[in-house]
């Protein structure tokens, strides 16, 4: 039974189960509801839950499972002459999935029946023709061993599906009859319904987290491997960045570092003014309708998605800057010779995270009790010097907390960098000269055809690991800053 | 020492400070003053009793113009500070509020030291030539503000940092700090206990040999306590105004009575 009818199934049994519960708590209380411990949809809810949860979390598992233990179990079985010198057990076991998958095909399109297909045998029929028949291509004739392996995958998937069909109902229907028998009047099904909620919560939270975790894992464990390849000390000292996937790379990481740096600082030197002023003008001067109009047409630009304003810097910014500083440019100087630029990354980013900072600012300059104000303009200060020496000293934390969360967003990010500041590595002071970014390498490492096991594809790992390290370590502190600064006024 | 407060207390003949003519401020639609005249003669403590809600601090706050701060209220009529109309189109209400300083139901002293907390004032206004005078004018309005003795050791600590009736004496002594000729206060004791209030109260006492002191008060002991002069407002109208003795012992108006003697409020 393919699992979409399963669940199907389960799914009505638990609306079945939630009527009849509900009706054994009304009969039992006489029909009338004030006599029931709790109300009735809980009843028909307490049913329904215990019929539908077991069932489809351990069909869930099962789905996750079983793949992995009959992969292992048919990869047991193709001896190691089998496998071709170009290729891997990987490559092999693919090709069995494939096959297994085009035999299953034949089946459901009657080109064969079930049996034929487990019967096939590579020397008698040519399964790469029939195969090509329903619509699956191969790259190569099945061989006996390839064919034989996946005959005993589709057989050994069909028993395990057989039996998780078997389960996963046995599991439904005693859900039901252990939470249908429990149903009575005094039964407290509400408080049951309460916990099981708790523990529905509990499992979304643990999931995010256990995912996190696997990143992170994933993350040292790949990056572990690149060190084994490649010695920590020149990747962290070096000052070249050469990736050749010939072998002899250089894969210094400190010309990124200097180029994510340099760009991050120019965009924040944009986005902390304009982003910090536009917020002081929306929290302490515009009126209730300058307001309500600004603060949206200021948040849309944080909707905008990243790449589009790549496009604006790599089509807008970056010919305008070198029509300024360019040779034949207004300035008349030549300092600039392609449009990618330290700088057209810089600015647009600094667009970019404008309304990043204004929104955090905004809150916490509202945040700043208004009494503060109060006292200030009582003894006759005007609303600027209000603003400058007791808004802002009282806001300051917290507005370094958004500016550390705002920097951290600078060094992440990616698509603006790729398409506004050109792909060469390079330690330079000049703002005007095409440089990249962690991030932008990352994208380049493994987009080739690298193999995944080479140090020029793995160090796209190494890189990860630090950028994550150092955003994680900027998150901290900004969570720590402005998080003691929200106690300052309780 | 508050004894027999009121009779023995004598109101000398004073020049008028501060007179309101036909005040009205609406707030949107709801008229929240309702034609008050007001005579606040200098160097006296003028209290503002009356049921919550029946516009004291709004009446209070039209005196130093804290009232332009809040969009939706409309203040008219004219009030006179010495003989000036302080609603004029050339009155900077900014130069005004230094001159009626206003100290608040909740201290609110600022998140920086003692010091800057008084200096703030007097730096905003140019009012020290160095740092030897502003110096000599912080440690007078700590005199002033009877907190000089508890805080000379720590000027530099946060101002935040003391307690609820030195953190109100604190920003006493910052309104006193920018020299104003009114004071203003708003239940300047609602926050603070026992103690701490009868401090604030023998302060505003001394305060009335230099300054005008106008103070919202709820509690009667407290306006027959400290003030020779008292508002009774109910709903918006000013009720009944004269010597706080004769307020409290012979109320001409009905509701007055009953107000002092707890029938309503
Ligand atoms: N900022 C404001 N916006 C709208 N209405 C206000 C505002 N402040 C006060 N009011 C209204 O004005 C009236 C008088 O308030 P208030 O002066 O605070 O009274 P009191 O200080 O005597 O308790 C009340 O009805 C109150 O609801
Ligand atoms: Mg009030």
């Amino acid at each position: 039974m393919p699992p979409l009818w399963l669940v199907l199934i389960v799914l009505a049994l638990g609306v079945v189960g939630y009527v009849l519960g509900r009706q054994k708590a009304m009969t039992s209380a006489d029909g009338d509801s004030r006599h029931l411990h709790s109300l009735p949809v809980y009843y028909g809810t307490n049913v329904s839950l215990f019929v539908v949860l077991p069932a489809l979390l351990v069909m869930v598992c099962w789905l996750i499972v079983q793949p992995i233990l009959i992969n292992n179990s048919v990869a047991g079985q193709i001896p190691a002459s089998a496998i071709p010198d170009s290729g891997t057990l990987g490559l092999v076991m693919s090709d069995v999935r494939r096959v297994a998958d085009g035999l299953d095909l034949a089946v459901s399109q009657g080109a064969m029946t079930g049996a034929e297909a487990g019967a096939l045998q590579a020397g008698a029929t040519d399964v790469r023709q029939l195969l090509a028949d329903v619509g699956v291509a191969l790259g190569s004739d099945v061989t006996e061993t390839t064919l034989s392996a996946a005959q005993s995958f589709r057989s050994k998937s069909a028993t395990g599906n057989l039996v998780m069909t078997v389960v996963v109902l046995a599991l439904a229907v005693a859900g039901f009859v252990y939470s249908y028998g429990r149903t009575n009047k005094d039964f407290r099904a509400r408080n049951v319904v309460e916990k099981v909620i708790r523990g529905i919560l509990i499992l979304a939270a643990s999931i995010a987290i256990l995912t996190t975790v696997g990143i992170v894992l994933s993350l040292v464990f790949n990056t572990i491997e690149f060190f084994k390849l490649y010695p920590a000390a020149d990747f962290f000292f070096g000052t070249t960045w050469s990736p050749s996937f010939g072998g002899g790379s250089e894969l210094g990481v400190l010309p990124l570092l200097w180029g994510t740096l340099y760009i991050s600082v120019i965009a924040l030197a944009v986005a902390v003014p304009i982003g910090l002023f536009a917020a002081i003008y929306l929290s302490e001067y515009a009126g209730p309708k300058a307001r309500g109009i600004a603060k949206p047409l200021i948040e849309v630009l944080a909707g905008i998605p990243t790449i589009v304003y790549g496009l604006f810097a790599l089509l807008t910014v970056g010919p305008l800057l070198v029509n300024t500083f360019g040779d034949g440019g207004a300035l008349g100087v030549d300092w600039m010779s392609g449009a990618s630029s330290v700088t057209t990354a810089g600015l647009v980013m600094g667009i970019m995270l404008i309304p990043f900072v204004s929104s955090l600012s905004d809150d916490i300059i509202n945040a700043v009790p208004q009494a503060m104000r109060d006292g200030s303009f009582g003894l006759g200060a005007t609303k600027s010097e209000t603003v400058k020496q007791v808004v802002l000293p009282a806001a300051l934390p917290g507005i370094v907390g958004a500016i550390l969360l705002a920097a951290s967003r600078a060094i992440g990010e990616t698509m603006i960098v790729v398409l506004g500041a050109g792909a060469a590595a390079r330690l330079s002071m000049n703002p005007l000269e095409a440089m990249t970014t962690v991030t932008a390498k990352i994208v380049s490492q493994l987009t080739g055809d690298a193999d995944f096991a080479s140090p020029e594809a793995l160090v796209a790992f190494a890189l990860g690991m630090t950028l994550f390290v150092m955003t994680l370590g900027l998150n901290v502190l900004a969570l720590y800053i402005v998080r003691k600064y929200r106690e300052q006024y309780e | 020492m508050y004894d027999n407060p009121n009779l023995e207390r004598k109101v000398a003949q004073q020049d008028t400070k501060i007179s309101a003519r036909n005040v009205q401020v609406f707030y949107g639609d709801t008229h929240a003053i309702k034609d008050v005249n007001i005579e606040i003669p200098s160097r006296t403590v003028t209290a503002f009793i009356g049921p919550s809600g029946c516009g004291k601090s709004t009446f209070l706050r039209c005196l130093n113009r804290m009232n332009d701060t809040i969009d939706i209220c409309r203040v008219e009529g004219d009030i006179d500070l010495d003989g000036e109309n302080i609603y004029d189109k050339r009155v900077d209400p900014v130069q005004l509020r230094a001159k009626v300083g206003m100290v608040f139901q909740k201290p609110n002293p600022f998140p920086k030291s003692i010091y800057d907390n008084i200096a703030y004032g007097p730096r905003i206004h140019g009012l020290a030539k160095n740092k030897a005078d502003l110096d000599e004018i912080v440690e007078k309005a700590l005199r002033r503000g009877a907190i000089w003795n508890e805080v000379k050791d720590r000027l530099h600590a946060p101002g935040t940092g003391l307690s609820g009736g030195q953190q109100q004496r604190l920003c006493i002594a910052r309104a006193v700090a920018t020299e104003p000729e009114v004071l203003l206060m708003d239940e300047p004791c609602s926050a603070l206990d026992p103690i701490a209030t009868s401090q604030v109260e023998e302060l505003i006492d001394e305060l009335r040999d230099q300054y005008s002191v106008v103070i919202v008060t709820h509690s009667m002991q407290q306006a027959a306590r400290v003030s020779q002069k008292t508002a009774f407002f109910h709903l918006g109208n000013l009720v009944e105004y004269g010597d706080t003795g004769q307020i409290f012992t012979n109320p001409q108006d009905s509701r007055t009575e009953s107000y002092i003697t707890g029938r309503i409020g």
